[in-house]
């Protein structure tokens, strides 16, 4: 197991540096300026002088090089600055956003939380309210249960998250005032009543969120459960005389949540990714967000830096499928 | 066996197995597939009952009805006088030690992941309480009952081969000290090498364990060597029910006739003389069996009556049980 995964984070290498290039090369053809949005009454030359300074000018395996460097170099040192108080990194140039001047790993910082708590916990609790639903779905299969979770299934999984976040705003915010539309980035939770508020204001995006990732991850337990169920082993275990919760529960589950954890590992680095719609819709300032507020600047650190992290999650969390995989299944060995 | 038939272990009567058929939107109840129906018969203590017939008459899922592993739709199965079908899932459930079924296929019937040991031992989990160590002990006894390596404890049945998985499957359905075990085919997944080692040791067990087997499969000398008495099935219904001996030399039902016609000679001059009878048309459908004797169709002794009326399972001869028309008047 350990020189698997040693092995394949070596892979893992070349695999991110060809995506980075590939992101980059992507970004470079697209059309679009990174000066677009100043004004026109900015003389030509004054243009000319703040794209050098961003260096537009250099050719773009300088500029990829170099984006290079600052993201595997210079923001780790910043990180360790950051975290032991040392400073290694002094004067050294971080990976700065065209639109705000900031550096991109700030921003990310700053954003990265709004986006773990709405988005992670819509995802945990899609997981939540999944498994009962697909186990008792493909136990009772055809029952009304079943009939009903198969309906909402379909619902979750046709119906885009834009149109359901909107009839949420419409009925429990706009009519009915249960829940406010826009969700306060800057409150604290500091006492009981703005607690109160935060979970008040995170009802409707979760809901949202989690019933699409719900959808899901129902349909893939249900199948895998029938998968199961049919199996020989489970009259097996029937005429073992085991009672019928160990039959389903230790059986029949067991075997049935390989492929499930999977699929919800692989889901992971969407809730990284921020469900970049519905941060819209609900206004949450997350990174869904900025990354959509970022291509329509033409920031192209941010916009690089971002999609290059979520490749990076990507590939991690492939490899924790696979090894999940193996730890479940001991019919799989990574010798 | 034939002279003193012991106490009756299993008594099943009036067995039936409907599978209902539904169709269109609201899922109608259109009719039912027969897949055994109406069968009833009693195996003694220590005895082996051979069930044999082609595939598709209802042997498998006599054997699974009779151990409740499906809900029979009517009849009663009795074990040492305590019906199995009318018991409770409580009861039921403290009733399963006492009768254990070894399945057909060695591979899909072990759960892939957990080990032999965890195999074996989880019915002492669940209807002892045997320490961890006693446990252990138990299991390794099992073992080498059935002639596994004890090392082999800790691996999973996918690194087993097919003989091994079987001696599994085995040793797993011994755990409780069964008195009746139903062996459902567990030898047709096999290698010919490998059925007669797996035929010695359920005989072995048998002769040690005083158990007592409702033997199903299709090789009928397979069923010659292993059975007692045998019983044919055809299209859910028990047409024959013999002594071992008396049933091949000379059977009765013209079905049985054809049947222990298709078993080749090892012998090529008698395999010469063997003269086959060969039943025309297919087995009509169990959702739609026809009117009068279910062999009627394609019985090359078929009398009018036959297609009239349903012919009784009734004893012809001391211990011999036959449902023929041909036998009928004899009895009356």
């Amino acid at each position: 197991m350990f020189t698997f995964t040693l092995r394949r984070l070596l892979i893992a290498i070349p695999t991110l540096l060809i995506i980075s290039l590939v992101i980059f090369l992507l970004l470079e053809a697209a059309p679009g300026d990174p000066l677009g949005e100043v004004p026109l009454t900015v003389p030509p030359e004054v243009k000319a002088k703040m794209r050098e300074a961003l260096g537009l000018n250099s050719a773009w395996y300088v500029r990829y090089l170099l984006w290079l460097k600052q993201f595997f170099w210079v923001e780790p040192v910043h990180l360790w600055d950051a975290l032991f108080g040392t400073s290694y990194g002094e004067g050294m140039q971080r990976v700065i956003s065209f639109q705000s001047r900031q550096p991109v790993m700030q921003i990310i910082a700053e954003r990265l939380p709004q986006t773990l708590i709405v988005v992670g916990l819509a995802y945990v609790v899609g997981v939540l309210i999944a498994l009962p639903i697909g186990i008792i779905s493909a136990y009772r299969q055809y029952s009304w249960f079943d009939n009903i979770g198969t309906f909402i299934s379909m619902i979750g999984f046709s119906v885009p998250t834009f149109f359901t976040g909107v009839v949420l705003i419409i009925v429990f915010a706009v009519k009915l005032h249960w829940f406010p539309s826009v969700y306060d980035t800057t409150l604290q939770v500091t006492d009981w009543a703005s607690f109160k508020a935060q979970i008040r204001q995170m009802v409707m995006p979760v809901t949202v969120l989690a019933l699409y990732n719900a959808a899901q991850i129902s349909r893939f337990m249900r199948a895998s459960m029938l998968d199961n169920l049919g199996q020989d082993y489970v009259r097996t275990a029937r005429a073992k005389g085991l009672t019928e919760k160990v039959v389903v529960l230790i059986h029949v589950l067991r075997n049935s949540l390989i492929p499930v954890v999977t699929v919800i590992a692989l889901g992971v680095p969407t809730i990284f990714g921020g469900a970049i719609i519905t941060e819209q819709v609900f206004k949450v300032n997350g990174l869904g967000q900025q990354l959509i507020l970022s291509i329509h600047a033409n920031d192209m650190p941010m916009v690089m830096t971002l999609t290059f992290i979520f490749a990076i999650l990507i590939v991690l969390f492939n490899l924790v499928a696979d090894l999940l995989y193996g730890i479940l299944d001991p019919r799989i060995r990574y010798d | 066996m034939l002279d003193a038939p012991g106490k009756a272990l299993i008594e099943v009567s009036g067995l039936k197995m409907y599978f209902p058929i539904t169709a269109g939107v609201f899922r109608k109840h259109v009719g039912d597939v027969k897949a055994v129906d109406n069968v009833s018969f009693t195996i003694y203590e220590g005895e082996t009952l051979g069930l044999v017939g082609e595939s598709g008459c209802g042997k498998s899922t006599c054997g699974r009805a009779i151990l409740r592993l499906y809900e029979p739709t009517a009849g009663a199965v009795r074990i040492d006088s305590k019906d199995v079908l009318a018991a409770d899932a409580d009861t039921l459930r403290e009733m399963r030690p006492k009768m254990q079924m070894v399945f057909q296929d060695p591979q899909a019937s072990l759960n892939p992941r957990m080990t032999v040991a965890a195999i074996i031992g989880e019915p002492l989990d669940e209807h002892t309480s045997l320490s961890k160590k006693d446990k252990l002990a138990r299991i390794y006894e099992l073992m080498d009952q059935v002639g596994l390596n004890r090392d082999f404890a800790n691996r999973y049945p996918h690194e087993f081969s097919g003989g091994q998985r079987q001696r599994i499957g085995i040793a797993r359905a011994l755990a409780l000290n069964p008195k009746f075990i139903v062996c459902d085919e567990p030898i047709a997944a096999l290698d010919v090498s490998i059925q007669a080692q797996v035929v010695n040791l359920l005989e072995e067990l048998q002769d040690r364990l005083g158990l007592t087997y409702l033997f199903i499969s299709h090789d009928l000398s397979m069923v010659r060597h292993i059975a007692d008495r045998v019983a044919v099935m055809y299209l859910g219904q028990i047409i024959e029910l013999a002594p071992r001996d008396p049933l091949y030399v000379e059977p009765l039902h013209p079905y049985t006739q054809a049947l222990l016609s298709a078993v080749p000679e090892p012998d090529p001059e008698a395999e010469k003389t063997r003269r086959r009878i060969i039943l025309k048309g297919d087995v009509p459908s169990p959702a739609n069996p026809p009117k009068g004797c279910n062999f009627c169709t394609r019985c090359p002794k078929v009398m009018e009556i036959c297609r009239q009326t349903e012919p009784t399972f009734h004893e012809v001869q001391p211990g011999r049980f036959v449902a023929c028309h041909l036998y009928q008047e004899t009895a009356d």
